[in-house]
């Protein structure tokens, strides 16, 4: 056994905080809570491709790095720790990439793997709809056979990054009457195609991130088809233990965190910081603990994917624990803050920049998003304690 | 003991329901949460004619001769429907200590003009340290002839934006820093010298600071005595965070309420999502917190009503109504999915709105201290 990082990742994690560090000292842009996912940043996506940042994992025929998961979440999690507005590249690089490489021909992974790699695709997550949501493999968006073509017509919803893409991963019915699971194809295209039509929904916080995605008749080439015909449900299954595997379901909320601590150090009440108080002290300490396990459960889920396995149940495990501590976060630091709290971010007076109003609402979206905690749990039960089904 | 409601009490608070629900659908919230004014005159009015602002005071000051108690399930109401505007403020926090401390010639002057709508009054109190301790007044007030002269900062105002009057809660002995020094003045929120800034907030209310700058208030508008108000201020704080709790009631019974009809409507998997037996026991757990606060919020109402002195069972009440409510409402967002998550679905209404009472009138660990005291900790 041996919990130890190799000399040279230790050496990646300083390269990846030494550019983190430039960038915000050009001022580039300020670190905030969940920039993974509302942070678009086409330049900073640029400079981390240059970097070779993206697709670190993928094999190095295709372009990638062929280098470890370990080390892949070195360089999330510093992303995160730092807030950086990673959106544009985040499910390319995260899941879509490696589901080409997995399952894509010749042709697909010459064509669309340089562009994820070059920080030009930003992908976005067609799966969701309306009436299709824990239950995704009763998704009602058609794909019909034309020709040369496959023609799309249905919605989406919930679409992260909507509004940013323009590439999409669209998983739609091939045939209506197979059983569920086994008529579903996955597809990927540019939503620049007509009859495409994306439209906002504004979340809790009042910010736009995910979106409605109507098709009507929109005409894909057959080679958007990824993998294999009606078995898309089964290589969906596949990646979303890659989407529920990474440091953002910890550390999405991460520069609250610091601000936190900062903020609990700095204040004062009663002549002493707030932070030399004995509860708050044992909240602030909690949530470190909590922190701290994470990471651990974080770590274990990239070893089980470098010794070659999916994770999944690590994943599930790690997505559940992880996503309620943020939310634990969120509310500590509301908690922290009293009567602050209550200040939105662009209001005077407002604590820790507004942080932790934001996550406080944000993070009620973190369980359930990529599988909610119950599905989740539902795995654990099933796949890891084998427990009997009713 | 008896726990169920008069025929009366039930009366009033299905036309408190009927009125609400017809004058407040939530997109009327959303416009007078968004306007700068924060309600609406006219509604205002409205109540006013109905009789919710005297409800609780003697006829003789236009009132209705109502008790807290009817006040509270009329609060409960209020807090299903997401009531917006400076009811709570003019009524809980301004009405009810004129009517507790005030003298003749004050509750004559002011109590008629809040009971007809005239007059909207808010209560300033809690300053930069954002606490609920007698340490935390700093505004000063300092005699100068026949007046005393106001400055300092007051921050998380209610409705001072509105308000006709402000109860001011100062020091006017500098030389005490605790519960002696303190008065509660009577102040004209138009005088010269007040500013008033509306902050933004999670609730969407109208929380201000208010700046005092010399201000000039005439020693006849102390209410109750010279530096011994904080005896009253305790009383207020205990008052209001009952009347949150009772706020509270609504919003979390309204979010339950909401989750078990989705529960039941929303299909996954072919069946309501409400056969699993996970989302049964969030459900269960929900209505568990929820009958506790409102078992605990209404003791103390009645306490209240009753004049039974109630410092512990108010310091229970509130401390797990906000730890409930924190509860209930992320259990409601679970259930809810992804539609509960956006600014177009109603949830997101009751999800604000307890958090901001979680805080407003002391907060659980602010409470827990005050049960270890009366355990004798
Ligand atoms: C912030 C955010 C971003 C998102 N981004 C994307 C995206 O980019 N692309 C995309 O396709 N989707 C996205 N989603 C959608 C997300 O995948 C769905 O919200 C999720 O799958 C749950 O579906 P639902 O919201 O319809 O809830 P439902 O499935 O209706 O669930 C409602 C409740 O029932 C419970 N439940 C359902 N089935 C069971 C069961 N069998 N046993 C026990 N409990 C059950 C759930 O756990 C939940 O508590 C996003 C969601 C959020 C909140």
């Amino acid at each position: 056994m041996d919990f130890e990082l190799s000399e040279e990742q230790h050496k990646f994690r300083q390269e990846v905080r030494d550019f983190l560090e430039e960038e915000l000292k050009q001022g580039r842009w300020q670190p905030s809570c969940d920039a993974w996912i509302m942070g678009f940043d086409p330049a900073f996506t640029k400079r981390v491709a240059q970097r070779g940042w993206i697709g670190l994992t993928w094999p190095k025929e295709h372009g990638g790095q062929g280098r470890s998961f370990i080390d892949r979440l070195i360089l999330t999690e510093e992303m995160l720790r730092y807030g950086a507005p990673a959106a544009c590249h985040w499910f390319g690089d995260r899941q879509i990439g490696g589901a080409i490489v997995h399952y894509g021909t010749e042709e697909q992974k010459k064509e669309l793997l340089p562009m994820i790699l070059k920080g030009e695709a930003y992908v976005g997550l067609g799966m969701s709809e309306p009436d299709a949501g824990s239950d995704l493999a009763s998704l009602k968006t058609r794909a019909v056979e034309d020709g040369d073509y496959y023609v799309i017509d249905g919605q989406k919803t919930w679409t992260s990054g909507g509004s940013y893409m323009n590439w999409i991963y669209l998983v739609a019915r091939t045939d209506p009457d197979a059983l569920k699971h086994r008529g579903i194809s996955e597809f990927f295209f540019e939503t620049s195609l007509p009859g495409i039509n994306v439209v906002p929904i504004v979340d809790i916080t009042g910010g736009v991130h995910f979106n409605e995605v109507f098709f009507e008749n929109v005409r894909i080439p057959k080679k958007c088809l990824i993998g294999e015909k009606n078995r898309g449900f089964y290589q969906i299954l596949h990646q979303l233990d890659y989407e529920r595997s990474g440091m953002e379901r910890l550390m999405a909320n991460y520069p609250l965190f610091e601000a936190l601590i900062q903020y609990a150090k700095e204040t004062k009440r009663n002549g002493k910081p707030l932070s030399e108080e004995p509860v708050i002290r044992a909240k602030l300490a909690q949530l470190k603990i909590e922190l701290e396990i994470g990471r651990l459960h974080m770590y274990r889920v990239a070893v089980v994917m470098d010794e070659g396995r999916a994770p999944n149940w690590e994943s599930s495990m790690s997505k559940a624990y992880g996503t309620a501590f943020e939310q634990h976060l969120a509310s500590a630091a509301m908690e922290i803050a009293g009567l602050y709290g209550q200040l939105s971010p662009e209001s005077k007076w407002v604590p820790m920049l507004g942080m932790a109003y934001h996550s406080y609402l944000s993070s009620k979206g973190y369980s359930l998003q990529a599988g909610t905690s119950e599905i989740l749990k539902n795995i654990l039960a099933l796949r890891k304690l084998e427990l009997p089904t009713g | 003991m008896d726990l169920a409601f008069s025929e009366e009490q039930e009366m009033l608070k299905k036309m408190a329901r009927d009125f609400l629900t017809d004058k407040f659908p939530k997109t009327a919230v959303k416009e007078i949460e968004e306007s700068e004014l924060g309600y609406s005159p006219e509604i205002w009015k409205e109540m006013a004619e109905l009789g919710w602002m005297g409800l609780v005071f003697p006829e003789e000051y236009g009132g209705a001769e109502m008790t807290f108690l009817d006040l509270a399930m009329l609060l409960e109401e209020m807090g299903r429907a997401c009531l917006p505007g400076p009811y709570f403020s003019t009524v809980v926090l301004g009405g009810l200590p004129i009517l507790d401390a005030g003298s003749e010639e004050q509750k004559q002057e002011y109590l008629p003009k809040i009971a007809n709508g005239e007059a909207i009054f808010t209560l300033a109190l809690t300053e930069s340290s954002a606490r609920y301790h007698a340490a935390a007044i700093e505004v000063k007030a300092a005699a100068d002839n026949d007046a005393y002269v106001l400055n300092g900062t007051k921050l998380f105002v209610p409705d001072a934006n509105v308000a006709d009057y402000m109860l001011v809660v100062a020091r006017t002995d500098e030389k005490s820093r605790g519960e002696d020094g303190i008065t509660i003045f009577i102040v004209d929120a138009k005088s010269p010298g007040i500013s008033c800034t509306v902050l933004k907030t999670i609730a969407n209310d109208k929380l201000c600071e208010v700046v005092f700058d010399q201000v000039r208030v005439p020693k006849g508008n102390i209410l109750g005595e010279l530096n011994q108000g904080w005896s009253e201020v305790k009383k207020i704080i205990e008052r209001a965070a009952v009347g949150k709790c009772c706020e509270m009631v609504g919003c979390i019974q309204q979010a339950l309420d909401m989750t078990v009809d989705y529960a039941k409507e929303r299909k996954q998997y072919d069946r309501p999502i409400g056969s699993f037996q996970v989302i049964q026991h969030y459900c269960v757990d929900m209505i568990t917190d929820v009958e506790g606060t409102r078992l605990s919020a209404y003791q103390t109402a009645w306490m209240i009503s009753e004049g039974l002195p109630c410092t512990q069972e108010v310091a229970i009440a509130k401390a797990w109504a906000g730890e409930a409510c924190q509860r209930v409402m992320a259990l409601a967002h679970q259930i809810h999915g992804a539609i509960g998550v956006t600014i177009d679905h109603d949830l997101q209404y009751y999800t604000r709105r307890a958090k901001a009472a979680e805080v407003t009138f002391g907060d659980a660990s602010f409470y827990r201290e005050i049960v270890a005291q009366e355990m004798g900790l």
